[in-house]
C-alpha cells in the first residue's frame, strides 16, 4: 500500500517535468506577472492622478472620479475583462489582443483603487501641515507633492502591495479571455496527462499555488517592512 | 510704489464671522517698518483669527488689509501666494515637516518656492543655524528634537524666505516651561534687528519688553490701542486693566 502510494505521487509529481511544462508552466506565470506589472506601472501614476483630483476643490470632478471608482469596486472584474474583451471590439471595430485587453482593463480597474487609496492618504495629512507650507508660498501641487504626498505614503504603501498582489492572483481569471497564463498552462498539462498521470492535478495545483504564494508573499513582507520605515520617519 | 509714511502693513475696520458667530468687528490697526505689534487679549478674543486673516489663511467678509499701501484682502488664492513669500508664520504646534531633515525644513521654502540658488540659500541656512546655535542638528529630523529647538527652527525656516513682516501665533503656548525661553529670546533679538513682527503671545514679560505698540483685543473688539510703554504701566480702560492683572505673577497680589 505505501509504496504504491508513494509511487503514484512520485509520477503525479514526474508530470511537472515531462518535457517543457516546467519552463511552459514559468512562461504562464511570466506572462501573468508582466500582465501584472504593466497594468500597475500605468495604473498607479494614473490612480494617483486621479486620487490628487478627487481632493481638488470642484464637484463635478470629484462626482465624475467618484463614479469611475464604484464603476470598477462594483462591477466584478471578470464582467470588466469580458466587457473589453468581447463588447468594446465588437461595438468598436477593432481588434485587440486579449493581453493588452487585459492590461488596459487592470490598469484601470488599478487607478480606480489606487485613486481611493491616495485621496484617503492625503486627506490623513494634519491641516497644520498644509497652513504651514501655504505659509510658506506654496501653490496647490507643491503642496501636494512636498507635503501631502510624502506624509501619506506610509498609509498608501501596504494598500498598494496588498493591491499587487490582488492584482497577480486576478490574473488567473486570464484564461477566460484566452490567455495563456499560468492556470492556462496548467490545465493544458492535466489534459494532456490525463490518462498517465489522473492525480496530475494535485501536482500541477500544488506548483501554481507555491508559484503565487512565491511572488504574493514577498511584495506582503516589503509592504510591511516600509509601512514601519515610513511610520518612523513621519513621527513628529 | 512706497514712501515712508506708508504703513507696511494696514488693516482697516476688518469684519470676519463664521456664520453668524462674529469673531472680528471692525478692526483697524497699522504696523510701520521694523514696528513690533503685540496682540494682547483673552482667549477666544480673535487674536489668532485675526494674525491668520493677515496672510490669507482666513478670509474676511469686510473691511481691507493694505501690505505696502496696496489692498491684498479679496485677492485670488495666488496673488496670497506670492505675498506669503514675504510675510513669514509662525504657528503654536511648530508643523516642521516630519518627513524632512532640519536642513531640508529650512531650504524647501526658498528653494522650491523662491527658486534661489541652492549654495545661497544653504550659506543663508547656515548663519542662520549658527545664530540659533543649532548648526549640529542640521541633519535630523525634527522627532530628534525638543520643542524648544523645534520652534527654534520653525522661526529659521520662516526667516530663510527673507519675509518683510513675521507673524507669530502663540509661538511658546505649547512649549514646556523651560523651553519658552529661548524661544523668547531669539524672537527679541529678532526685534533688536528691525524685524516687524506681529506677536499673538500670553508670555506679559516678553510682551512688555518687546511691544512697540499693543493692541488689546476683547470680543473681537479692539479695546485699546497704544504704545508698549503705556499700556503696561498705564493702561486706560478698566478692561485692560483687569486683564493685565489676571495676568500678574501671584505674589505680586496683595
Amino acid at each position: 500500500m505505501a509504496p504504491l502510494l508513494v509511487e503514484s505521487a512520485a509520477s503525479g509529481a514526474q508530470v511537472l517535468f515531462l518535457g517543457d511544462n516546467f519552463s511552459r508552466l514559468l512562461g504562464g506565470l511570466g506572462t501573468s506577472l508582466a500582465i501584472s506589472g504593466l497594468a500597475l506601472l500605468i495604473g498607479l501614476p494614473l490612480g494617483i492622478l486621479l486620487g490628487s483630483l478627487r481632493i481638488v476643490d470642484n464637484w463635478v470632478l470629484r462626482g465624475i472620479l467618484r463614479v469611475y471608482l464604484e464603476f470598477f469596486r462594483i462591477v466584478p472584474t471578470l464582467v470588466v475583462l469580458f466587457l473589453f474583451y468581447y463588447i468594446l471590439p465588437r461595438e468598436m471595430g477593432i481588434q485587440i489582443d486579449g493581453k493588452t485587453i487585459a492590461v488596459i482593463a487592470f490598469a484601470l480597474w488599478v487607478a480606480a483603487e489606487i485613486s481611493d487609496v491616495v485621496r484617503s492618504g492625503l486627506i490623513s495629512v494634519p491641516d497644520h501641515q498644509i497652513e504651514t507650507g501655504k505659509a510658506l508660498g506654496m501653490s496647490g501641487f507643491q503642496l501636494l507633492w512636498y507635503v501631502r504626498l510624502p506624509q501619506s505614503i506610509n498609509l498608501m504603501i501596504p494598500a498598494v502591495l496588498n493591491l499587487a498582489t490582488r492584482v497577480v492572483k486576478t490574473t488567473s481569471l486570464l484564461l477566460l479571455i484566452s490567455v495563456i497564463d499560468v492556470v492556462t498552462v496548467g490545465q493544458q498539462i492535466m489534459e494532456t496527462n490525463r490518462m498517465a498521470h489522473p492525480d496530475a492535478a494535485f501536482w500541477v495545483y500544488g506548483f501554481i499555488f507555491l508559484l503565487y504564494f512565491i511572488v504574493c508573499w514577498p511584495l506582503s513582507m516589503i509592504a510591511k517592512a516600509l509601512e514601519k520605515r515610513a511610520k518612523e520617519r513621519n513621527r513628529d | 510704489m512706497t514712501d515712508a509714511s506708508t504703513p507696511l502693513l494696514r488693516v482697516t475696520d476688518v469684519c470676519k464671522s463664521y456664520g453668524e458667530h462674529e469673531v472680528l468687528k471692525n478692526v483697524s490697526f497699522s504696523v510701520a517698518k521694523g514696528e513690533v505689534l503685540v496682540l494682547l487679549g483673552p482667549s477666544g478674543s480673535g487674536k489668532s483669527t485675526l494674525i491668520r486673516c493677515l496672510n490669507g489663511l482666513e478670509d474676511i467678509q469686510s473691511g481691507s488689509i493694505e501690505f505696502e499701501g496696496n489692498t491684498i484682502s479679496g485677492r485670488k488664492e495666488k496673488d496670497w501666494r506670492e505675498l506669503r513669500t514675504r510675510i513669514g508664520m509662525v504657528f503654536q504646534s511648530y508643523d516642521l515637516f516630519p518627513n524632512l531633515t532640519v536642513a531640508q525644513n529650512i531650504c524647501l521654502g526658498p528653494l522650491k518656492v523662491q527658486k534661489r540658488d541652492r549654495h545661497e540659500v544653504e550659506q543663508q541656512m547656515n548663519s542662520l543655524l549658527d545664530e540659533v546655535q543649532l548648526s549640529e542638528y542640521r541633519n535630523s529630523y525634527p522627532r530628534e528634537l525638543s520643542g524648544g529647538q523645534k520652534q527654534r527652527i520653525a522661526i529659521v525656516r520662516a526667516l530663510a524666505m527673507n519675509p518683510d513682516v513675521m507673524l507669530f501665533d502663540e509661538v511658546t503656548a505649547s512649549l514646556d516651561p523651560e523651553m519658552v525661553r529661548e524661544v523668547l529670546e531669539l524672537m527679541l533679538g529678532l526685534a533688536r534687528q528691525k524685524m516687524t513682527m506681529i506677536v499673538v503671545t500670553h508670555e506679559m514679560e516678553f510682551a512688555r519688553r518687546v511691544a512697540d505698540n499693543v493692541l488689546f483685543l476683547e470680543n473681537g473688539v479692539v479695546v485699546e490701542q497704544q504704545t508698549g510703554e503705556e499700556f503696561f504701566d498705564c493702561p486706560s480702560t478698566e478692561r485692560a486693566q483687569a486683564f493685565l492683572h489676571s495676568m500678574s505673577p501671584i505674589d505680586s497680589v496683595d
